[in-house]
């Protein structure tokens, strides 16, 4: 169906060859007889081109090209096509390609080379970042009339308000699961009275907080880095340098005071509502009444349990709204780098949020919050 | 409509890949353009038709919809009412599918040059052959973008950079190759010269005038520059009251009395490049004349 360009190949006297084409010579037609001529693997002596009908700048390139690399001699050629040749002629068109092949045995150490000062650098970025940002903070505090407390409204209402009926949900099922997994295996010792000790004081000192740092990091923690990310690709981060603001006061400081103060806020309330899910699972499958539930959490969970979560949960709020700012505020040359940080920004961020986590466990069993 | 050539109910794709060259007289002819987006209405019964081989130029004041016009045309914004017809087929009834060849029969130079930014200059350039002609070589595909960033004004080094490590002027010259990277009948430009420097500028009117010439290409400019008008441009069309209120050459377009048009043209930066355009004419003349007198 499709018009290909034909060629017949004839010997001519000195040992070489006469290449007649026939046909349309454009981008469309050219293809396979060029992998043809590729493979002659004879010594081309003139080029026929009486026969084209049709010429376009590919065409032109692939002559020109032949009729450079072996001398070969051009005949029957059309003005158009003269014209075309002539308007091609300026690439040398040495086609190396770009990306040469190295070794894997070569590949490995360089990419973790590059792995293992790429995260130096890293590192002392993100200290240079964090001191950015503790620079800026005292100087709100001197001046707090720099506040930009619209931007740390909006950031709030983001970071918390909107994040209210996921987390809500999320914390109800898994306060439903912990209930009724922890008294399939309390009923073995009669103890599924237990299964209210269990659901209570695993969801205040750790769940909540912990669900909700997962859940802020994959909201808001992503959002944080693609926004600045796309500012700085924009050069609207420029912009506000020139402008005189600073995008550290403008940009982080509301996006970390909101994360700061509604993660304990958020973890609070993840933690409260797995409990009303644990007592309502209970209610169905233990025989234990919702309100006796919750009234035998009062008896249960110790005051400072509360404090276990509460104290933990703005620590986590700073390293994923840190690990967010930190990563978009990186992103330099293009899209691609945009989606890049993002995934890094909420990966660091989930990852020292367990480390952390970690942390904690040990040092309030140690101060005897156990 | 009764006396509309019958389009051949299916056909393959293959064979709509080489359709051969449009040789009708109006490779774009737009009927009644209607755009609106919500109660804005940007376009009302707009009409204009492009002859081949010319260069037109659109000009209009900000917000005129110079761009949406173009956007229309090559069939991004569906517009609400007319009919678009582009060499020979219609876009407004184009199903998904069917205009597959078209699209490897024009070029596109958005404002920003709108590269891949993951890709290198001559990757970009590779990106609609590999599209549409799978069955060329690697090399030889290699060797066409090669030789397309040379005519469009590159250096060959510029080839395996990377569209973030290059001026704006490159990226426009870069955005040239990727479009004319199939030999396109029809070339569509969008402000081609915005941002570049006055002799960066030219150079590009008269790389757009050369590549006119040699490839024989039909080429919609949408532009501001009052220099590219009178210098590269055989007709230009203004864009006013949601249509295009005139077409024709500057002459032309100076003998209607519409007042936008006047102003257009004979505010301060018009009279300007009208008067280096007939400054360039007359040493033009006192060139050509001693040339003459010898021969």
């Amino acid at each position: 169906m499709r018009d290909w360009v034909d060629f017949t190949s004839e010997d001519q006297d000195d040992g070489k060859v006469r290449i007649a084409f026939s046909g349309p010579m454009t981008v469309s037609s050219l293809g396979p007889a060029e992998q043809r001529l590729r493979a002659l693997g004879r010594e081309i002596g003139a080029l026929d081109l009486s026969g084209v009908s049709e010429i376009d700048t590919v065409g032109a390139w692939l002559i020109w090209r032949l009729s450079r690399d072996s001398g070969a001699e051009i005949h029957g050629a059309s003005e158009q096509a003269l014209r075309l040749i002539d308007a091609v002629k300026g690439s040398s068109g040495s086609p190396e390609a770009p990306p040469v092949k190295v070794p894997v045995a070569a590949v490995l150490p360089e990419a973790v080379g590059k792995l293992v000062s790429t995260s130096g650098a890293g590192l002392v970025g993100i200290m240079g970042f964090f001191g950015a940002v503790l620079v800026s903070g005292w100087n709100i505090m001197r001046h707090p009339s720099r506040m930009r407390g619209q931007a740390l409204a909006r950031q709030l209402e983001l970071v918390g308000v909107t994040a209210l009926p996921i987390v809500g949900l999320m914390c109800f099922l898994v306060g439903i699961v912990i209930a009724q997994q922890g008294a399939v295996q309390l009923q073995e010792f009669g103890a599924e009275m237990l299964t209210v000790n269990l659901t209570g004081r695993i969801s205040m000192r750790e769940l909540g907080v912990l669900m909700t740092a997962i859940m802020v990091a994959g909201r808001s923690g992503s959002a944080f880095a693609a926004q600045i990310g796309t500012m700085k690709l924009t050069e609207e981060i420029d912009a506000m340098r020139t402008i005189g603001v600073s995008p550290i006061e403008a940009l982080v400081i509301p996006r970390l005071l909101a994360s700061v103060v509604m993660m304990p806020l958020l973890g609070f309330y993840a933690a409260c509502v797995a409990i009303i899910g644990g007592a309502f699972i209970s209610a169905f499958t233990l025989g234990i009444p919702f309100v006796t539930f919750l009234l035998r959490i009062r008896e249960v969970l110790p005051l400072h349990d509360v404090w276990v979560g509460l104290v933990k949960a703005p620590f986590f709020g700073l390293i994923i709204a840190m690990a967010g700012c930190y990563q978009g505020m990186q992103v330099k040359s293009d899209a691609e780098e945009v989606g890049l940080r993002t995934t890094m920004a909420v990966v660091q961020a989930i990852f020292m949020v367990i480390v952390m986590d970690a942390f904690f466990a040990v040092l309030f069993y140690e101060v005897g919050w156990g | 409509m009764n006396g509309a050539p019958e389009k051949p109910e299916k056909r393959d794709k293959s064979f709509q890949a080489v359709a051969h060259r449009f040789d009708g007289e109006y490779p774009i002819i737009v009927h009644g353009l209607t755009n609106a987006f919500g109660s804005q209405v940007v376009h009302e019964n707009l009409s204009i038709a492009v002859k081949r081989g010319e260069i037109i130029g659109v000009v209009g004041g900000s917000g005129t919809g110079k761009s949406v016009l173009m956007r229309s045309i090559i069939g991004l914004q569906i517009p609400t009412e007319g009919s678009i017809e582009v060499l020979g087929e219609s876009i407004t009834d184009a199903r998904a599918d069917d205009d597959i060849d078209i699209r490897s029969r024009w070029g596109v130079l958005f404002q920003g040059g709108a590269l891949f930014s993951t890709l290198t200059v001559a990757e970009n350039v590779e990106v609609p052959l590999r599209q549409f002609y799978p069955e060329i070589s690697d090399a030889l595909r290699r060797e066409i973008a090669l030789y397309k960033v040379v005519l469009s004004g590159l250096p060959e080094s510029a080839a395996d950079k990377y569209p973030g490590e290059l001026s704006g002027g490159m990226r426009k010259r870069a955005g040239l190759a990727r479009a004319l990277s199939l030999d396109p009948e029809l070339l569509f430009l969008d402000e081609p010269t915005a941002g570049l420097d006055p002799i960066g500028a030219a150079a590009f009117d008269r790389l757009i005038m050369e590549l006119q010439d040699t490839l024989g290409l039909t080429v919609f400019l949408i532009t501001h520059d009052l220099d590219t008008l009178y210098e590269i441009c055989d007709r230009v069309a203004v864009l006013a009251d949601k249509r295009v209120i005139a077409v024709g050459t500057i002459p032309e377009l100076l003998a209607t009395d519409h007042p936008w048009i006047q102003e257009y043209f004979n505010g301060p930066r018009g009279r300007a490049a009208q008067e280096s355009q007939s400054r360039a004419k007359s040493t033009a003349k006192v060139v050509d004349n001693p040339a003459g007198g010898r021969a």
